[in-house]
């Protein structure tokens, strides 16, 4: 199953990934190739098969909705790319 | 054994001798320091080593134990750990690029329970990107040489730590494993690593890939070593909504314990595939014959759906690490684009330059197979193929306690022989990868050597939450198959 450029690009768009020409025309063959061998699953009846999301069955733990304060903020914003005072600063959000 | 070199002790020996004060943390520690600074150039286990620390936390060791204070079972004992475990203060990579300034503010679960034991942490382990292949040579900071040839790979992800383990540059190491990532390079280093059940060891901390799959576990030098090193990460953590809350048993007395009347599972698919290497399957017989001589029988199991594991997890794995690898958008940590214009572009850009090609290969996968139109075919094909094999697994079990296949199908390849071509790579997981689809804990235990001195691994897998029948099956293998655990290496 061949994947084309249009969707390669498609979907690096989807990832925020950036693709230079040469890693999106190299992405598309090696996704083809894997697409094609996980194919073989198409093989299997699974009509009336419950899907496994998690291998071990749990249902959902419940706790008190309790507030529980970080303690060190100074080190959590000393890992900003960007900061202005306690806030981290991204380029632009609304584009032309 | 007065004159076995101090890096070739176990892990309980060093433990032994601290408390007994026969050694010091501080030499102790201050040996291993030595080792790593006369291998690692060659070996290149380690992403970061912290001399300083090491030293200052043994130091602190020392002067406790004078007042009589023991922090645990490992008091003053030097380990790794493989960089993607947080450490607060200190960098965790990841192996990425993306990653490669991050100081973490909090420890890890694992983190926190070695440290607590007394545990002195020489470093952080070198690893496949993002846990993110089967060599280490995905890694933002070049390959780990595996201490037995240093022109193959250790295997991965978790090869820094084996090769740390292997060239006795730490007495253990603490790993992961989403598709064999323990397993996989314990075997190819001569080691014994461990994937626990899905749930027995706390995943706070533990940088995400594909968190249904994702389980830290010990690695070390002898059954014995990795037993007590689980007995300390695993247990309850409400902070992963995963983690089971059961008593941790005494994973250490099963060690010791007799294998008479086990029933050892042979699944005929796993030993039916034309990539095993003869060499392989001879050293897997002797471990056969190591149980059976001990009173084990064997009996013939089938795992019909063995064929259709890899591409279940080649759909699961990317699926789930697509969506955990989002976060890395360059807004809060890690690196961030430079001379862009929007948002958007930042991100792209950010994530474009911080990924190698391996993470960006299946942050693509994971994406088209979740994508519109697509996540029935895919993504929901893999879940109900994922039951499948469970279904196997609690099959097998019915008539068999343990299970016995080999770890990897070659000992460890040359350096580049596989990059080339993903599909591959990728086989190199074929016996470890069910395991994790299934939840169920796996370990690998040295068997043997292939003529041109590679050391050979045995899988050993069994039920959820029973690793104590792992333990005593892997420790019959291991008393009766003495083999070299320390590579012949010098500095």
């Amino acid at each position: 199953m061949a994947i084309t450029r249009e969707e390669v690009l498609h979907v690096a768009r989807l990832a925020r990934l950036a693709l230079s020409d040469d890693e999106a025309g190299r992405l598309g063959g090696q996704l083809s190739a894997i697409l094609d061998y996980v194919k073989q699953l198409d093989r299997l009846d699974t009509r009336d098969v419950v899907p496994t999301s998690h291998a071990v069955e749990m249902g959902t733990p419940m706790r008190d909705d309790v507030v529980e304060p970080f303690g060190d903020r100074e080190a959590l914003l000393a890992n900003a790319p960007d900061r202005h005072n306690d806030c981290f600063r991204v380029p632009r959000i609304i584009e032309d | 054994m007065a004159n076995v070199p101090v890096h070739e002790w176990t892990l309980l020996e060093a433990a032994r001798k601290v408390r007994e004060k026969e050694i010091s943390s501080r030499e102790l520690t201050g040996a291993l320091l030595a080792r790593i600074g006369a291998l690692d150039p060659k070996v290149r286990a380690y992403i970061t080593v912290l001399p300083e620390a090491a030293a200052a936390q043994a130091a602190e060791c020392d002067e406790e134990q004078a007042k009589g204070v023991l922090r645990g079972p490992f008091h003053g004992v030097p380990i790794g750990l493989k960089d993607i475990f947080c450490t607060r203060g200190v960098r965790t990579t990841c192996g990425s690029r993306i990653l490669h300034h991050f100081n973490p503010p909090y420890d890890a679960f694992v983190t926190e329970k070695v440290l607590g034991a007394g545990a002195v942490l020489l470093g952080k382990h070198n690893m496949d990107e993002f846990a993110m292949g089967s060599s280490t040579e995905t890694s933002f900071f070049g390959p780990t040489r595996n201490p037995w040839d240093l022109s193959r790979i250790p295997g991965g992800s978790s090869g820094g730590t084996a090769a740390a383990v292997a060239a006795g540059m730490c007495f253990a190491g603490v790993g992961t494993d989403t598709g064999g990532s323990i397993r996989q390079p314990a075997s190819l280093c001569g080691v014994v690593g461990v994937k626990p059940t899905y749930g027995r060891v706390s995943r706070y901390g533990m940088i995400a890939f594909a968190s249904s799959l994702d389980q830290g576990g010990p690695i070390a030098r002898t059954v014995a070593d990795a037993a007590a090193l689980l007995g300390v990460i695993a247990g309850y953590d409400r902070r992963d909504s995963t983690c089971v809350d059961m008593p941790v048993p005494d994973y250490l007395a099963a060690a010791e314990r007799s294998v008479k009347g086990f029933r050892v599972g042979l699944p005929k698919e796993y030993f039916e595939g034309e990539g095993l290497s003869p060499e392989v399957r001879a050293a897997v017989e002797k471990a056969l014959k190591a149980l059976t001589d001990q009173g084990a029988v064997v009996v013939e199991v089938s795992l019909p759906h063995t064929s259709f594991a890899l591409s279940t997890y080649y759909l699961i794995a990317p699926a789930e690490a697509s969506s955990n690898l989002a976060r890395y958008d360059g807004v809060r940590y890690g690196h961030r684009a430079e001379g862009v214009s929007g948002l958007i572009e930042m991100m792209s850009r950010t994530r474009a330059e911080g990924f190698g090609d391996e993470v960006k290969r299946r942050v693509m996968i994971g994406t088209y197979a979740l994508s519109a139109g697509y996540y029935d075919a895919f993504y929901g094909k893999a879940q109900k193929v994922r039951t499948l094999i469970r279904d196997d697994f609690n099959k097998a079990f019915e008539s068999a306690d343990v299970l016995l296949t080999p770890t990897a199908p070659t000992p460890a390849f040359r350096l580049g022989e596989k990059t080339g071509d993903p599909l591959t790579m990728y086989l190199s997981d074929i016996y470890t990868i069910p395991c994790n689809l299934a939840g169920i804990p796996g370990i690998s235990v040295p068997c043997g050597f292939s003529a041109d001195g590679l050391p050979i691994g045995a899988q050993l897998l069994s039920n959820s939450f029973r690793e104590e029948t792992l333990f005593t099956a892997a420790g019959a293998v291991e008393r009766a198959l003495p083999l070299r655990r320390v590579a012949p290496l010098e500095g």
